[in-house]
């Protein structure tokens, strides 16, 4: 028993590190995903042995955005409602070295945010984004997002969801992304790896990671619990080279996991440097030494 | 259409309350994004439209800066139209709030008063509503939630004034009032329809007979003119307000002013306040009245247009002034409430002034600090001389 003690504390403490101790428990509700998310993220930072220091996580509002402010032992942005990706490609530009890491929702990345995401992926700039998408504004109560199914009711449409929600992953690598996957929560494993090779792929990294809302969202379609969303992302999961294969008959009502864009292409802040040391160079000499302003 | 209830006092929240009057209204068209705390009130709002209980097109955009500019949109169209938000959402709005008042759209929009990021913070200050103050909206602030739902009726007919034209915010203070139960006494819907009357746009998209451009390029050559009936617009809108709140004291036996005087006629000392903490300042009053004491209370109620000349009359007695803020305009000699009392006395009444700022992010106003605002007007009321220092209510040492 001791030992079984002494292990669970190695490895409890293994992770504990990326943590902010003072402020757990988290303030997540029972059944949430955003705490496996957390989990993967701890993990898939400490596999690579990362150094926390060279992270910078920006988060936006929505609960995913607690994930990394303030639950993650590291540097944060919080900024707010849609703008943690402009926020990150200034920090991105100023400091090309650091991982930039933006984790947020739904409602925030894809919703009030969604132009930035876009334009993001658009100019490849390397930044890693992890999507929680809960299919609803989890936070304010559960309104109709712009990931919400159609049909489903939410707190702002009770009789049923009367528009179509975004495919965001397919969106994503349709806008130029250099590396675009979905999971979910039940893929712990597989998320994790990507969360990996996000982090170590140079240029625009996006995962849209399916979470389950059991509060805001679940009890709203029968699902009052966190494991019966599990269990359903565990049925209605389709890798994505089985799903090419599909009809979008046979695809409806699936999740489409796994990688679905890797591609090379120039990052952003790479073609930014070079043309400002050209530009430098050129003008080396051309200014007057005694100009200044104050 | 349906009547809610034979009882017309029920326990409603600052946010029912809002929503109650919307739906009484039934306007055309809403536009809204979920922000904290003004989401309950669309959430209410949301039911009354999925049960048919109102004929409204609800919107439910991607942000507050899509809300606003369909809010426009709408009303450009010849929609009466209404919305809500606050703090951030009123921020990310705020393109749209000087053009929605540059087109003389008459948008009423509930304001749930909450501080602005960063820190994010969601409870009650006045720096969303306060920042916003320059945009050419009329500003109406309630001191509680039967002041919000008497407001939001009033906005529509003060917005729809021919000589006005213009979008009103009724500002509620976030938490304390929009998530707190009070009893509240409605009006009948029938009487709120007969109140505001149908809408009729005076220009209107859509009409091929007279087709309009709203907003368009309008440069050195005009832009000015332009601005001009504005400006006179909301020197008439005082008077409106007057007249309409004098019409409402007549259906509702609930009367409003510009300003509210609370035992100010042989005060020697004043507090002038702004939203819930009217209330707690009048308990104050009371307190301190009973102790032989003359103090009282001005309520500011339109914030936007300023009642300059009713504020000279209440104050000018006065041997001191305290001036309680709930936001701060950094950098100025205090928050905008000292900074409009101080423009509206100046070279008409010396009176000794203090400014105060308190319960920024929500921190609780208790009569204490009242109390202690006004024991501070007496060093005030004995040396005659106005106080540069700006006192903070409430704040840690």
């Amino acid at each position: 028993m001791a030992d079984q003690k002494d292990k669970a504390d190695k490895r409890r403490h293994r992770l504990f590190k990326y943590l902010r101790k003072e402020v757990l428990p988290t303030a997540f509700c029972p059944g949430c995903g955003c705490g496996i998310v957390l989990n993967c993220y701890a993990h898939a930072v400490d596999e690579l042995q990362m150094d926390p220091n060279d992270l910078i996580s920006v988060t936006g509002i929505g609960c995913s955005s607690w994930i990394p402010s303030p639950y993650f032992m590291g540097d944060t942005l919080h900024t707010t409602h849609g703008r943690p990706i402009p926020f990150a490609t200034g920090a991105k530009v100023t400091r090309p070295d650091k991982t930039l890491v933006v984790i947020a929702g739904d409602g925030d990345l894809i919703g009030i945010g969604g132009n930035h995401l876009i334009h993001a992926a658009r100019r490849n700039i390397d930044i890693k984004v992890f999507m929680v998408n809960n299919l609803i504004y989890g936070m304010t109560g559960g309104q109709l997002a712009p990931t919400t199914p159609a049909g489903v009711p939410t707190s702002t449409s009770p009789y049923g969801n009367v528009e179509h929600p975004f495919e965001i992953a397919e969106l994503v690598a349709a806008a130029g992304a250099s590396y675009v996957a979905r999971w979910t929560t039940f893929h712990v494993f597989p998320l994790m790896e990507s969360m990996q090779k996000a982090l170590t792929r140079k240029g625009f990294a996006f995962i849209e990671i399916r979470s389950q809302c059991p509060i805001s969202y679940g009890r709203r379609i029968g699902k009052r619990t966190g494991t019966e969303a599990l269990q359903e992302y565990k049925e209605t999961a389709v890798r994505a080279q089985e799903a090419a294969e599909m009809t979008p008959e046979e695809l409806a009502g699936k999740i489409v996991v796994g990688r679905l864009a890797e591609r090379d292409k120039s990052e952003f802040t790479a073609n930014l440097r070079q043309l400002n040391d050209e530009i430098r160079k050129k003008d080396a000499g051309r200014r007057p030494e005694d100009w200044s302003i104050s | 259409m349906k009547t809610i209830a034979e009882k017309t006092v029920i326990a409603l929240t600052g946010n029912d309350a809002v929503a109650e009057a919307m739906r009484q209204v039934n306007p055309d068209v809403v536009a809204a994004y979920p922000i904290t705390p003004q989401t309950e009130l669309m959430h209410k709002f949301a039911d009354f439209v999925s049960d048919g209980w109102v004929k409204t097109e609800f919107v439910l955009v991607e942000s507050e800066h899509s809300a606003m500019s369909a809010a426009v949109g709408a009303s450009a169209a010849g929609a009466r139209v209404m919305t809500a938000t606050s703090a951030n959402g009123l921020a990310l709005m705020w393109e749209i709030l000087y053009i929605a008042a540059s087109t003389r759209c008459p948008i009423v929009m509930g304001v749930v008063n909450r501080a602005l990021s960063a820190p994010i913070n969601i409870h009650c200050d006045h720096s969303d509503s306060m920042g916003a103050r320059d945009a050419g909206w009329i500003h109406l602030h309630s001191e509680n939630s039967q002041e919000a739902y008497d407001n939001a009726v009033q906005a529509v007919r003060i917005a729809e004034n021919r000589d006005i034209l213009l979008p009103v915010m009724v500002c509620l203070d976030g938490f304390i009032l929009s998530h707190t139960l009070e009893p509240v006494e409605l009006l009948k819907d029938a009487t709120v329809q007969n109140f505001i009357g149908d809408y009729k746009p005076v220009h209107e998209l859509l009409n091929t007979d007279k087709p309009m451009t709203f907003g368009p390029l309008d440069f050195h050559d005009f832009y000015f003119e332009h601005k001009i009936p504005q400006i006179e617009a909301m020197k008439k809108a005082p008077e409106v307000i007057k007249s309409v709140a004098a019409e409402f004291g007549e259906l509702s036996g609930r009367h409003y002013g510009l300003i509210e005087r609370y035992f100010t006629d042989d005060a020697e000392r004043i507090i002038v306040a702004i939203g819930s903490t009217c209330g707690t300042t009048k308990a104050v009053v009371d307190k301190l009245r009973a102790g032989g004491e003359k103090v009282g209370l001005l309520k500011i109620r339109s914030f936007r247009p300023f009642p300059y000349a009713e504020v000279r009359e209440a104050l000018s007695g006065a041997r001191a002034v305290g001036v309680l803020d709930r936001s701060h305009s950094f950098g100025a000699q205090g928050g905008p409430v000292l900074i409009e009392i101080r423009a509206a006395l100046y070279h008409h009444a010396d009176v000794p002034i203090k400014g105060y700022i308190y319960g920024l992010g929500g921190r609780d106003m208790g009569t204490a600090h009242i109390e202690h605002a006004f024991e501070q007007l007496k060093v005030l009321v004995s040396s005659g001389k106005s106080s540069d220092e700006i006192g903070f209510l409430g704040v840690r040492e």
